[in-house]
């Protein structure tokens, strides 16, 4: 797979260290006395539940042997066409997925 | 002189003859021929003996389709199995040996399967090889494995060298047939850059085995004319003995060439794989003529038609003296020509079809019989065919018989991104369909064009369209014409059903219509079942000339057509492609990186034994002369260090420089023990939790300046951490300052221990720092300059329980300062120390490493739960707080010691109660890290005992089923050396 890398532009998929569902950028906040039920489900739900689907997927892609950037590539997961490649920085800043 | 079968002409340099040996008995034959058509030549038909009958074969194809003439080439660590002489260009000195007998060729001891066909049917192994179930492994798999499988390897390392490239063009000519030459000429007059690969030796595909005439001179020649001009153009790049084995994604595609292996000098790169990136690949890999099954068809002397008159055009070998026809289209017809026209005898053409005389201009050459709307009923001759009796119940003497059952487009590469290929009824065949690898397009034969003039057409079309598509403009020129062509003229005809015997459909695999006919009554209908049940398509040549009439048959039975009864798709590779290639150069020392701290070369000139760490080496100890042991060497290195002063590399340590206005709070975030308050100066000791709540690593972390921080990580971890910290900082905080950067290649850094560690230290430290112990107390940090100004970083932190420092200098003064130190430190009895004494002494301070530290272990299982900040968030800390990580009763790091002081612990062995049963329900730990102590002067270890801070001065046994051991230990606080922790305050 190629990876149009927003700052560099093409490069090969195995330059890349992959860990799936982009929904990892959203880790819940937690506050240090809080140990109610509903934060532990809610970070049971982040650490646990990743999405897999049959189609397209925004996942996290880090290109560790070139700039060191976490991406969000949108990605087919069955033809493996990719629509989309943003830097992870960027989306988080404008509020998350 | 023994006969020869080599006719007049054909592609061969008749000056340059070549001399080769086939089990053992010399042949020669020229440049230019194939191992195969050197073969033919000297009347060499039987080849090799089927997979599970053992009967005999001969050459059936001229190609890599090649079921039959599998032969295994080279002697020794060199020998090569499997490989197809069909493909083999032959060189001065090639040996090759049949595979798969017993005894001699002629008279092979397993062909009594062929007396046994009754019980090997197809479903063989399942049905037979059931029960005992205890027999699968001991009696059963070996004998399968004896009786089966068809070259071996030779079980030598491959002396040979392979090596891997990348190619990036704009456009990928799969094919240099004429569709190819045409898509590649107008690609590269175009100005495209433009990858041409054929598998062949030679350019032009059929080209080079028909006598088609291309604007007014011979096909071959036209290839060859072409192909020089290819050669000249700057933007082309033509690659022969090439193949294109896979097309991956986003118009990706593996290559194999095959560079040294036609050479008699086999010193050099024998292969390259290449990954070829392309925007575009035109697919002209022409098309696959397969045979028809009739009883008996798979004896030596039976070819396909169009290998026969490629034998004849190219390599001006004949396949017989007096030679048959069986086919359903006109092909067949075309070879009955072309051999008539090199003068060998035409004995009979027997068409299925009732009239193809009709209309098609054909004719047949003198003194042969046409038998039209029949077919062949049965062979004879043992090792070689000599006649046939035809359906109509004539026999007629016959040294060959040339088959053909018409052409199946090459569409494997099209269905590689799982695209199915569709039916095409006129030309019996299936033809490339649905999703296309991106970019790819397909023309010519392989596209179901079934005539030369359409194949030039339609790949001067694709290229001048995909060069438009890619901005270039292409100028109209005329196509080259073509005379004289033949039509196709196909009928269906798959099989002629046998009276009394077999026929075959997969030549490799021994697959008869009576296993497809068997697999169908069994419920096997299902194309994809077929295929496994009886084999059918499987090895080395993937069913290239046996699964469309293998699913035809199938077909017939059922009563279905053949779209409804579908086809299998195919994968990667086209043709086998060694393992061998895939690896290149990365074999042993080779197969990663090798990692040399900055010290290295003074650690190997001190005779240090080392051992690698992941890619590192690290020194493991320092033999003294006279040591005769290790436990010698390394029990000296830790008394010295704990009774004096010893340095240790330590610049395997991740490093990892932290800046930023939000630097101390993005590591505030990241470890689990509070930062906030880390004063400029200080060191901390650092518990990184992953934030599903398991311990991930622990290190140490320095403030130097009001926002710049630097981290170690263990060195197994380093990557992880870097990759977790810049995961952090970009995709969770990116709204926090904090720049990272991995400093581990440089700086090296070395640990001084021991109880002089202060003054040697000061020894190389420039004036004007004051290294007292209250100006510069433990856990301390600078940054201050060494031996005359040289920059470095001292920290005074200790993993070895004493007084000690750690010392990083840029890299490139690494050795130099393991030199100084030690001569700094003679006096003081300086010693350096290896990763085991550093080892030892951390087991004998209880502190954990990658051993303990598994990613199953929590702070609680380490005793670190009182680390976990309660006022702050950080990675983990939620899921940190889930029940069975912190349960009471849970495992606790402690410490054991032996109740007898000879034996020896090991690592691994589990804990049971005195007395209980040696079961899993009694488990109550394991052992994760050993050592000899020479202070407490016994073996001890550290582990995890369920329950265990409860549990100090309790005896259990540590039992190890690997090495056969059960010793008795005490648990103990894990602290064997200091357990105050005085030394490392003084």
């Amino acid at each position: 797979m190629i990876i149009n890398h927003p700052l560099l532009g093409p490069r090969d998929a195995s330059e890349f260290y992959y860990i799936g569902d982009a929904a990892m950028i959203m880790r819940p906040d937690a506050k240090p006395d809080d140990h109610s039920a509903e934060t532990m489900a809610a970070f049971d739900s982040y650490q646990h539940h990743r999405d897999n689907p049959h189609g397209f997927h925004r996942e996290l892609w880090y290109h560790e042997q070139g700039d060191r950037s976490w991406l969000i590539v949108t990605r087919n997961t069955t033809t493996h066409e990719i629509t989309k490649v943003e830097l992870a920085r960027d989306v988080k800043l404008k509020g998350g997925l | 002189m023994a006969k020869t079968f080599r006719l007049k002409g054909g592609q061969i340099n008749r000056k340059t003859p070549l001399n080769f040996s086939f089990n053992g008995k010399g042949f020669s034959g020229f440049e230019g021929d194939t191992l195969a058509s050197a073969l033919l030549a000297n009347g060499v038909h039987l080849v090799g003996r089927s997979f599970k009958y053992h009967r005999p074969r001969g050459i059936l194809s001229a190609g890599i389709e090649e079921p039959n003439a599998l032969m295994t080439i080279g002697t020794g660590a060199d020998a090569d199995p499997n490989t197809r002489a069909t493909v083999t260009e032959l060189y001065e000195g090639l040996t090759a040996k049949s595979q798969n007998h017993i005894g001699p060729l002629g008279f092979d001891l397993m062909a009594i399967n062929d007396r046994l066909s009754n019980f090997l049917t197809a479903g063989f192994y399942y049905k037979t090889f059931m029960w005992p179930a205890a027999f699968w492994e001991k009696v059963y798999e070996p004998i399968i494995r004896y009786a089966a499988g068809l070259g071996a390897l030779s079980g030598e390392d491959d002396p040979s060298r392979y090596d891997k490239g990348y190619l990036h063009c704009d456009v990928l000519v799969i094919g240099g047939g004429a569709t190819g030459l045409m898509a590649a000429l107008t690609a590269g007059r175009a100005g495209l850059k433009v990858v041409l690969a054929d598998e062949d030796f030679r350019l032009g595909g059929r080209l080079n085995a028909e006598n088609d005439v291309i604007a007014g001179q011979k096909g071959a020649d036209w290839a060859r004319e072409i192909s020089a001009e290819l050669a000249a153009m700057p933007n082309v790049r033509v690659m022969t003995r090439t193949t294109i084995y896979g097309a991956y994604d986003h118009g990706i595609y593996g290559a194999l060439e095959r560079v040294g292996e036609h050479k008699s000098d086999q010193s050099g790169t024998r292969q390259i794989l290449w990954r070829v990136y392309s925007k575009r690949a035109i697919l002209a890999a022409g098309s696959i003529e397969r045979p028809i099954a009739f009883q008996d068809n798979d004896r030596p002397g039976i070819m396909l038609a169009g290998a026969v008159r490629q034998y004849a055009n190219r390599f001006a070998v004949a396949a017989g003296d007096n030679v048959s026809i069986f086919t359903n289209n006109n092909d067949g017809w075309r070879t009955a020509h072309d051999l008539s026209a090199h003068g060998v005898h035409i004995a009979a053409i027997i068409d299925t079809r009732h009239h193809p005389l009709d209309g098609e201009g054909l004719s047949a050459p003198k003194d042969c019989r046409v038998i039209t709307g029949a077919g062949i009923a049965g062979t004879k001759g043992r090792l070689r065919v000599n006649s046939l009796t035809t359906t109509t119940g004539e026999t007629i003497k016959t040294d060959a018989i040339a088959v053909s059952g018409g052409w199946s487009p090459t569409v494997h590469l099209t269905c590689h991104q799982r695209g199915r290929p569709r039916w095409r009824d006129d030309i019996a065949a299936f033809v490339p369909s649905g999703d296309l690898p991106m970019g790819m397009v397909v023309a010519g034969a392989a596209n179901g064009e079934v005539s030369l003039s359409e194949c030039l057409s339609s790949g001067h079309d694709a290229a001048a369209a995909l060069a438009r598509d890619l901005g270039k403009s292409v100028k109209k020129t005329p196509l080259p014409k073509v005379e004289d062509e033949p039509s196709f003229g196909i009928e269906a005809c798959w099989h002629i059903p046998p009276k009394n015997g077999r026929a075959w459909v997969d030549f490799q695999n021994d697959v008869t219509t009576k296993d497809i006919i068997l697999a169908e009554k069994e419920g096997f209908t299902a194309v994809e079942h077929l295929k496994r049940y009886t084999t059918l398509g499987m090895a080395t040549d993937q069913g290239k000339t046996a699964n469309i009439p293998g699913l035809a048959v199938m077909a017939e039975i059922t009563g279905k057509t053949i779209p409804e009864v579908g086809t299998t798709i195919f994968r990667p590779p086209y043709s086998p492609v060694p393992i061998a290639a895939f690896v290149g150069r990365a074999t042993g020392k080779n197969y990663m990186p090798t990692r040399l701290t900055p010290s290295h070369q003074w650690a190997k000139d001190r005779g240090a034994v080392f051992i690698e760490v992941g890619p590192w080496y690290r020194a493991q100890w320092y033999p003294e002369p006279g040591e005769t042991h290790w436990l010698e060497s390394v029990n000296r290195e830790v008394i010295a260090t704990r009774s004096a002063v010893g340095i240790c590399d330590v610049s395997t340590l991740g490093k990892i420089d932290i800046k930023g206005k939000d630097a101390g709070e993005f590591i505030n975030r990241i470890y689990a023990n509070g930062f906030a308050k880390l004063p400029v100066g200080k060191t901390r000791y650092g518990l990184m939790l992953r934030e599903d709540g398991f311990v991930m690593d622990d290190g140490t972390t320095a403030r130097l300046a009001e926002h710049h921080y630097v981290m170690t990580t263990t060195t197994a971890n380093a990557v992880g951490v870097y990759r977790h910290l810049d995961f952090c900082r970009q995709a969770l905080w990116p709204e926090l300052d904090v720049a990272i950067i991995s400093t581990t290649d440089q700086f090296a850094q070395f640990a001084v221990a021991g109880p002089h560690s202060r003054k040697l230290i000061s020894r190389i430290v420039d004036d004007g720092f004051d290294l007292s112990n209250e100006a510069f107390p433990f856990m301390a940090a600078a940054e201050l300059t060494v031996c005359g100004g040289v920059p470095a970083r001292l920290f005074r932190i200790s993993f070895s329980g004493e007084l000690a420092y750690e010392l990083a200098v840029p890299a490139g003064y690494g050795n130099s300062l393991a030199e100084t130190l030690m001569a700094a430190g003679e006096d003081l009895g300086v010693t350096p120390y290896g990763l085991e004494a550093l080892n030892v002494m951390r087991i004998e301070k209880g502190h954990p490493t990658a051993a303990e530290l598994t990613g199953q272990i929590s702070a609680h299982h380490l005793g670190m739960e009182r680390m976990l900040s309660k006022t702050k968030d950080f990675i983990g800390a939620t899921l940190a707080r889930r029940a069975e990580l912190t349960r009471a009763d849970g495992y606790r790091l402690v410490g054991l010691k032996t109740i007898d002081p000879e034996a020896m612990l090991t690592a691994g062995a589990h804990f049971l109660d005195r007395g209980a049963a040696t079961r899993r329900e009694n488990d109550l730990g394991w052992m994760t890290s050993v050592a000899y102590s020479p202070m407490v002067g016994s073996s001890i270890g550290l582990g995890f005992v369920k329950d265990g801070h409860n549990r100090f001065g309790d005896v259990i046994r540590a039992t190890d089923f690997v090495r056969g051991t059960d010793i008795e230990v005490e648990i103990v606080h894990p602290h064997f050396v200091d357990p105050e922790g005085k030394r490392l305050h003084d």
